[in-house]
Order: structure tokens, then C-alpha cells, then sequence
């Protein structure tokens, strides 16, 4: 399994740099993780956004679709674009330290 | 006390399941189907309607008339299900008590979740072909089009039979060329995917025919708007594509009565269940089958037809006080129409990727390769489909487990 270091630590992902432990994960990481996708600076709605990836792979053991954040996350899926251009489900889950969203079969 | 089953749904999984059961449990054994229409559609042959190939009186059958003698039948909308009463609630106010429950009610299309896709021009330059009203519409509006762009938009996953939009490219690059104006239309699949299908090697086949077609691919579209006036989708990224007819796949949802079943569904309305022995993860007492499961498998009727025998086995057990052992391991078979009379076919699981060989054995029908025996195989599946899944025989050859003799399986990616 590659790692790559984050922050200084050594943290496992997999070959599109997907977390595979989102225990390893640190909010100082998810600054540079958002930096190195392009995003300047974590707004509030950011870490709205962070912060219910987490909980939702803690409960179900996958991030959520696009669908699913837009009806459940309190941001709609437009302002969700606006935060994570390239692809709010992955870009969000990559930046929150969750692995790749299993998303549809 | 005998036992009172109550199955919600009467499509595919519902009566298979009843059929089943009802051959297998005493006569005591009360089993109740519920559906809140009579209309049992072959799902399957939505797909060759838009064409002229199938007409609609062709793949509709009575749903009570499925279902084997001794087994009740409410043909009734239900309202909703009480978990902790052990109650399901219809629309007519009957009250069904069940000692255990089979949620059997599919998925539903919702257009309204997508802005403009029931507004102007639904149902004259915008349709959909995965129920019967859209796809015996879509039929007028293919045999008048005889130039332009024809768009076909997959707007989120999960759907139903995730290789039929596809299938509909590949059809329809058969008929414009029947129809000798190919050359004056062009055909464009837009799918919120990153590659024409979810796994990887059927993918890279499966994107390669495209090419071949001069069908262009359009990916990792989410999409925003129909703009059915303006003849436009509008991805969320800011992303156009211009269409004269948009084939458009709706969004999908679990039944509406989920949504009204505290602690029933999950947030699409469908039921999360163990994905081996597909009971519910809400209640012991609560089963899953097909579409209306929230499991990692496509959603499809041989998804349903494999976990039928798997449900019916687990139910007994359940019945018997027996733990649940018998085990559905994802198993899914899927013809792919490919046009000009040829299909090819594809069969894996939760760990195995559909890749080449033969199905079901060394001896058989060829995978992930176009052959003329596939697509006769896709036609006589009908057949099997009335006479044989759904009254619950078992079809000789093909268990529910996915058979590995015969597949080119490379020794690293077994197991995978």
C-alpha cells in the first residue's frame, strides 16, 4: 500500500491518494490536502462539509454521493460545486481523509 | 401460532419470493402480497420499445395471475410501515399484522429531483424510456427523427440495470443505421461516471464499442439542469451539452411509503440490509430483496432472481429459529443488447469483476464479447422470465452462486 506524508507524518492511501485510514487523519492535514486541490483557504461551509464526510463514513463505512450531501449535508449540491469544483463527493471525501466513495456499482 | 408473512411489492423479487415460500411452508402459513398496481412490466423489454422491437401489450402481464393458489393479494397503495407495531398500514386503511416482512417495492424514478426535467418539453423532445409511458412516447419521437443530436443522460447513480443506457446507444446506432440516417445524427452518452460503466475492464470494453459506434462519451457529468425549451443539459460544473432529443434516466428513490417508515430506509429511501443474508439491519424480522435494498450490488432482476433462493432459505431458517447461513455473494448476470442482432454478457460478484470466458462453464455462452447465441439468449430470457423465475423453479445450470469455471480470471485478481 503506498503512503505519503502529510504534514510531516506518514499516513496510508491508496494510488489516487484516497485516505485509507481516516484515523491518521488531522485537520492540519486537511489544510494542505485543500491546498494541494486547489483550494486556497477551509471557509466554515468547508468544514460543514469536512466534518459530516467523517461522521458519515464513521456510520455507514462509505462518504456519501453528491445526492446524498446535497439532501442531508444542509449545503446545497450548487454551493457544494462551489466549494469542491472538481467533484464535491470525491474531492470532499479525498480532503476529509475518508476513503474513495464506493458511490455506485 | 402459524406464521403471517407479509411481502411489500409484487414486481420481480415479491413474487418469486412468495412463490417460493408458499411451496415451502405448511399450509397454515399465511402469505400476503401487497402492490399498489396490477401492471407487472418485464423490465427488460422497456429497452427494445423506443425501437418498434417490443409493444407494451407484449411485456405487460396481471400481477395477481403471477402468483401461485394460496397466497393473498391486496392490490392497494401502502401508507406505511409501523417497525415496532409489526404493522403495515394501507392506503385503505387495512391493517396487515406481520410476524415477519419482505420489502420487495423496487426503486422509483423521481424527475422532480432535477430542475427542468418535467418542465417544457418533457415528453416531446425530453423522455425517458425506464417506464412504459416514456419509452411508448420515446417511440413516436425516434421513428420522426431524422437528423440532429439524440443525448442520452444518466443523471445520478444509483438506477436500474446500469448497462441499459448503454445498451439503448448501441440500439440506437443499430436503428439510424436500419433507418439509413446515421449519418445525419449523432449520439452522445452522458454519464456522472469517470468511464462508460462502473468496473474497470468491462469499461474499457464497453467504451472501446462507443468508439467503434462514433458514440461520443461524455464523463463525470452531474447533472444540473434539463433545459428542455433551450434543448440543453447544464452539468453542475458549469458543463453544456445540446441535444435535440434527450434520453434522460431519471434519479432513483426507494418506494414513497419508506420515507413515511420511521427507521425503515435510508436517506434515498432504501433498505440497508446485510449484504449476505439480506436481512435488514433495522429489525431481525425485516428482508430485502432486489431494487429495494441498499446493498452493493447493481440493481437488476438477476441481482433478484440470485437472491431469491438465498432469501427464501434464510427466511426459513428465521422462521425455524435458526441462524441465517445461506449466503447471496453479489452475484449478477446481464445481457447487453449491442445492436445489428448480436449481445454480449457479462456475469460477476461483490469480489470478482465481469471479465472474459464463458458462462456457465468452459462450455457456453461467450462474456464480454458480442455474439449473435448472447442476443438469442437475451430474447428467450422472457421465457424463462414468466415460466421459470417467477413461479420459482430453479433454471438448470445456474445456481445463485457465480460460477468462477470458465472465466479468464488472472491468479492476482481472484478474490480481489
Amino acid at each position: 500500500m503506498p503512503t505519503a506524508t502529510i504534514s510531516g507524518v506518514a499516513v496510508d492511501v491508496n494510488d489516487e491518494g484516497f485516505f485509507e485510514q481516516p484515523d491518521q487523519w488531522t485537520e492540519d492535514m486537511a489544510r494542505e490536502l485543500a491546498a494541494q486541490e486547489g483550494i486556497a483557504e477551509l471557509t466554515d461551509k468547508h468544514w460543514q462539509v469536512i466534518r459530516f464526510m467523517r461522521q458519515e463514513f464513521a456510520e455507514k463505512g462509505t462518504g456519501p454521493t453528491v445526492r446524498v450531501l446535497g439532501k442531508t449535508s444542509g449545503v446545497t449540491v450548487k454551493e457544494l460545486y462551489e466549494l469542491f469544483p472538481k467533484g464535491p463527493a470525491k474531492m470532499a471525501a479525498k480532503i476529509a481523509g475518508i476513503p474513495k466513495p464506493r458511490g455506485c456499482i | 401460532m402459524s406464521d403471517r408473512i407479509v411481502i411489500l411489492g409484487g414486481g420481480t423479487g415479491g413474487t418469486l419470493t412468495a412463490n417460493r415460500l408458499r411451496k415451502a411452508l405448511p399450509a397454515d402459513a399465511e402469505i400476503t402480497v401487497v402492490d399498489e398496481n396490477d401492471q407487472h412490466v418485464y423490465q427488460p423489454g422497456l429497452l427494445f420499445v423506443p425501437f418498434g422491437l417490443a409493444h407494451p401489450e407484449d411485456i405487460v402481464r396481471p400481477r395477481g395471475r403471477q402468483l401461485h393458489r394460496g397466497i393473498n393479494y391486496h392490490h392497494v397503495g401502502i401508507a406505511r410501515v409501523d417497525i415496532d407495531a409489526q404493522e403495515v398500514h394501507l392506503a385503505d386503511a387495512t391493517v396487515l399484522p406481520y410476524d415477519l416482512l419482505v420489502v420487495a417495492t423496487g426503486s422509483r424514478l423521481v424527475p422532480e429531483e432535477t430542475e427542468g426535467l418535467l418542465g417544457p418539453g418533457w415528453m416531446e423532445r425530453v423522455f425517458t424510456f425506464y417506464d412504459l409511458p416514456g419509452a411508448t412516447a420515446l417511440a413516436g419521437a425516434l421513428a420522426r427523427f431524422e437528423r440532429g443530436r439524440l443525448v442520452v443522460n444518466v443523471v445520478d447513480m444509483p438506477i436500474k440495470c446500469p448497462v441499459a443506457p448503454l445498451e439503448f446507444c448501441f440500439l440506437a446506432d443499430w436503428y439510424f443505421h436500419e433507418v439509413g440516417v446515421r449519418d445525419e445524427v449523432t449520439i452522445t452518452y452522458v454519464t456522472p461516471l469517470d468511464a462508460a460503466f462502473t468496473k474497470p475492464t468491462a469499461a474499457r470494453t464497453l467504451g472501446g464499442m462507443l468508439e467503434d459506434r462514433n458514440i461520443e462519451l461524455v464523463t463525470e457529468f452531474n447533472t444540473g439542469e434539463v433545459d428542455g425549451e433551450g434543448g440543453k443539459l447544464v452539468g453542475y460544473d458549469g458543463r453544456e451539452v445540446p441535444f435535440d432529443i434527450a434520453v434522460v434516466i431519471p434519479a432513483h428513490s426507494g418506494a414513497a411509503y419508506v420515507a413515511d417508515s420511521p427507521g425503515l430506509g435510508d436517506d434515498l429511501d432504501f433498505v440497508l440490509a446485510d449484504e449476505h443474508t439480506l436481512q435488514a439491519h433495522v429489525r431481525p424480522n425485516i428482508f430485502v430483496i432486489g431494487d429495494a435494498a441498499s446493498l452493493p450490488v447493481s440493481k437488476a432482476g438477476s441481482v433478484t432472481h440470485f437472491e431469491g433462493e438465498v432469501l427464501v432459505e434464510n427466511i426459513l431458517r428465521f422462521l425455524r429459529g435458526e441462524p441465517l447461513d445461506a449466503a447471496y455473494d453479489g452475484h449478477a448476470n446481464c445481457f447487453i443488447e449491442t445492436g445489428f442482432h448480436k449481445a454480449m454478457l457479462i456475469d460477476f460478484n461483490y469480489d470478482q469483476e465481469p471479465v472474459a470466458g464463458h458462462f456457465p462453464g468452459p462450455v457456453g455462452m461467450p462474456l464480454l464479447k458480442e455474439s449473435r447465441l448472447n442476443h438469442l439468449g437475451k430474447l428467450m430470457f422472457q421465457w424463462f422470465y414468466w415460466h421459470a423465475l417467477l413461479p420459482g423453479r430453479d433454471i438448470p445450470g445456474v445456481g445463485p452462486d457465480m460460477p468462477t469455471a470458465g472465466k479468464d480470471i488472472a491468479p492476482a485478481a481472484q478474490g480481489g
